[in-house]
């Protein structure tokens, strides 16, 4: 096993460590304490108020939107960090490639604006 | 490398049994949930073989955006979400046929391309740098990369036309 796997394996172990750490905990905890359920514990906690209605609900399009400028955005992010690595080497013409693209994707940005989706109303 | 085959076992395995899950589970949200353990069993796989950024990538972008953008559509929808329901439908042989055409296409391009080659002669045995990543972005696929961002453009634009209250 490489060097480079070999740093993975140590976070393989603190995940493993963390899972069997918290089922031990809630384990123990859930075999230690008494249980008496009533139909007024077991509703959903919503500030001291009674819920109303069920936790699933359609959610507003609005949300959708939102999700998708993420989407746009968080690939932007991941194209330019290895751009940020070389970012000498590329000189000039590595800066008006990452600005085309950077400018097509604040285009879109620019219609989301516009359009009035970026209100929150 | 025996180390390797195994962890690459034991994800494989996770990574099936979750697949099975997505398209069995009568809970469409459950179903999103499931392939969040399936994206995440294939980005620890490309860290296994090396491939260090595009492991992070696709944590990053598909299970930090993608499955977000998943629920979001799951829960826009009329569909009954959360409530166990038959999710079925008669649609589902052609379906079925569909996925075994492109499993068919997908693992011959594969075999195709790499033949019997080991991962070793391919990176070197030595974790792939960013940069030749970067490079590779910047030298062979410039034109898919700007091509992209028109993608995420019209994507973008077409979900807005759609979404927007006339």
């Amino acid at each position: 096993m490489s060097d480079f796997l070999r740093s993975y394996l140590t976070v393989g172990i603190f995940l493993g460590v963390a899972v069997v750490l918290v089922s031990a905990l809630l384990g123990l905890s859930s075999l230690l304490r008494p249980s008496k359920p009533t139909p007024q514990k077991s509703i959903v906690y919503e500030s001291g108020v009674d819920p109303v209605g069920t936790g699933w609900a359609q959610s507003q399009i609005r949300y959708y939107i939102f999700a998708l400028l993420f989407v746009v955005f968080d690939v932007e992010a991941v194209f330019i960090f290895p751009w940020a690595t070389r970012l000498e080497a590329y000189g000039l013409f590595g800066l008006i490639e990452m600005g085309i693209f950077i400018f097509i994707l604040f285009l879109s940005l620019v219609y989301a604006w516009r359009k009035g989706v970026l209100r929150w109303v | 490398m025996v180390a390797q085959n195994i962890f690459f076992g034991i994800i494989a395995f996770v990574m099936v049994v979750a697949a099975l899950r997505v398209v069995t589970t009568k809970n469409i949200v459950h179903a999103a949930l499931y392939l969040v353990i399936v994206l995440a069993g294939v980005a620890a796989q490309f860290i296994l073989t090396g491939a260090e950024f595009v492991g992070v990538t696709q944590i990053l972008v598909y299970i930090g955006a993608v499955v977000v953008l998943f629920l979001f559509g799951i829960m826009l929808t009329r569909a009954r979400i959360g409530r166990e329901v038959e999710v079925d439908n008669e649609k589902r042989w052609l379906a079925g046929l569909v996925a075994l055409v492109l499993f068919a296409v997908m693992s011959f391009a594969l075999v195709d391309a790499f033949e019997d080659s080991r991962i070793e002669s391919v990176s070197g045995g030595t974790p792939q740098l960013t940069s030749e990543v970067s490079d590779a972005i910047f030298k062979d696929y410039l034109i898919p990369f700007e091509a992209a961002s028109f993608l995420l453009l019209a994507a973008l634009i077409g979900a807005i036309v759609v979404a927007r209250r006339e």
